[in-house]
């Protein structure tokens, strides 16, 4: 296997790419799953509240996402711009 | 310079020492896990002592089947010896042991946490103990299925011929494909774990809803599977995809690439299923009547946390198509 200079950086970006998704995917899984099981104890206690409980809960996971939507967008600038 | 025979000999006793390594630490966690609740409950009613022992062993050989697993592809990687004299039998040996020592880390935990909570609901409903146990079999068993995917991808990597695989990106598809599988179940196998934990021990609470408990766990624990199975998908893509012969490094790395990423990326949205899953399990124990709502929720909060795994799943499949 010849290795030259572009190639060398088009390697390494994939490999990039691979690893800030695959690792990035982890924190946001993780603390989104613990914002739902916290919200089904929370509603277990307080049924009637399920309504607010669930937009709080929608909440929350939307901004613990935000970290996994970083990995993507680098991910895919390593991809394809890079 | 190495000569091919010895190269293949030298990896598959790479993959069979990493695959026994790393194959024994789930299920040790696990097993002593569920031991050390067993303690617990035999302390809080000795005279309960005999079943709480005989439950103990049950919930203990089902997370050793883990480390068995393991232990088998270990030994066939020792002792096989290479028909064929294919370089990339020896990429296939190290990605067959990595896959299935990895995939036992998850399966083998999470198998220890239902036999340990189900020692303590035991004790504390001795006369529903028929109900306990059926729970935590149900759940033991459903926490082992990662594992047996990793043990698919190895027997897969170990025994199919590679002769019309050109050697660059072979190798690293091969590599990959252990890999995807291998990390990807490590969360499902955990997160399965604290589902069925939590449902257990919601059986021992409130032993007359235990059929409902069961129906939501098992929702949970194969919405929990996802994860694993992308991983598992993206492997037998690796493994059966037609590659052409390309010297880039690019090519070979987009092919690891893909493996780590859905690996990875399988990890945390596992646990996180998991975990909701619990519970989830736990408030249905305590009120029965809002056993719609609660799943529901449970289910809108899982599908969340699947989209990093999704994410994931999609840059794998980028990659997979990139080069």
């Amino acid at each position: 296997m010849a290795i030259d200079g572009p190639d060398f950086v088009k390697g390494v970006a994939m490999l990039g790419a691979g690893i800030a998704m695959g690792l990035g995917a982890i924190g946001p899984g993780v603390g989104e799953g613990f914002t739902a099981g916290k919200a089904c104890e929370a509603i277990g206690r307080k049924p009637e509240e399920a309504g607010l409980l669930t937009r709080t809960m929608l909440v929350g996971q939307a901004v613990a996402e935000s970290t996994g939507i970083y990995s993507l967008v680098i991910a895919l600038l390593l991809l394809f711009v890079v | 310079m190495l000569d091919t025979n010895t190269t293949i000999k030298l990896f598959s006793f790479l993959g069979s020492g990493l695959c026994m390594g790393f194959g024994a630490i789930g299920a040790a966690l696990g097993e002593g896990f569920t031991a050390g609740l067993a303690t617990q409950a035999i302390a809080q009613r000795p005279e309960q002592s005999g079943e709480v022992v005989k439950n103990m062993l049950v919930g203990q050989a089902i997370a050793e089947s883990a480390a068995i697993f393991a232990l088998v592809v270990t030994l066939i990687l020792l002792f096989s010896e290479p028909e064929t004299n294919n370089v990339l039998l020896a990429w296939a040996a190290l990605g067959g042991g990595l896959s299935m020592g990895l995939s036992a880390i998850g399966s083998g935990i999470g198998a220890g946490f239902p036999a340990g909570t189900a020692c303590l609901g035991i004790v504390r409903q001795p006369a529903n103990s028929g109900k306990i146990l059926t729970s935590m079999l149900i759940g033991s068993a459903v926490c082992q299925t990662p594992a047996i995917f990793g043990m698919v991808v190895s027997f897969l990597l170990i025994f199919l011929n590679y002769s019309s695989v050109p050697l660059y990106p072979g190798w690293a598809a091969l590599l990959g494909a252990g890999l995807a599988t291998g990390l990807a179940t490590i969360g499902p196998g955990l997160g399965n774990g604290f589902t069925a934990m939590d449902a257990v021990s919601g059986v021992a609470r409130n032993p007359r809803i235990g059929k409902d408990l069961n129906k939501v766990m098992l929702i949970a624990l194969s919405v929990a599977q996802s994860t694993a199975i992308y991983g598992f998908l993206v492997s037998l893509m690796l493994i059966f995809m037609d590659t052409k012969e390309n010297m880039t490094m690019a090519a070979s790395m987009a092919l690891i690439a893909a493996g780590l990423c859905s690996g990875f990326g399988g990890v945390g949205p596992g646990i996180g299923i998991g975990f909701a899953g619990a519970k989830a399990c736990d408030a249905i124990a305590r009120r029965p009547e809002e056993t719609t709502l609660l799943t529901r929720t449970m289910l809108i909060g899982q599908a969340v946390t699947e989209s990093t795994g999704i994410y994931a799943l999609v840059v794998s499949l980028l990659l997979l198509t990139v080069c």
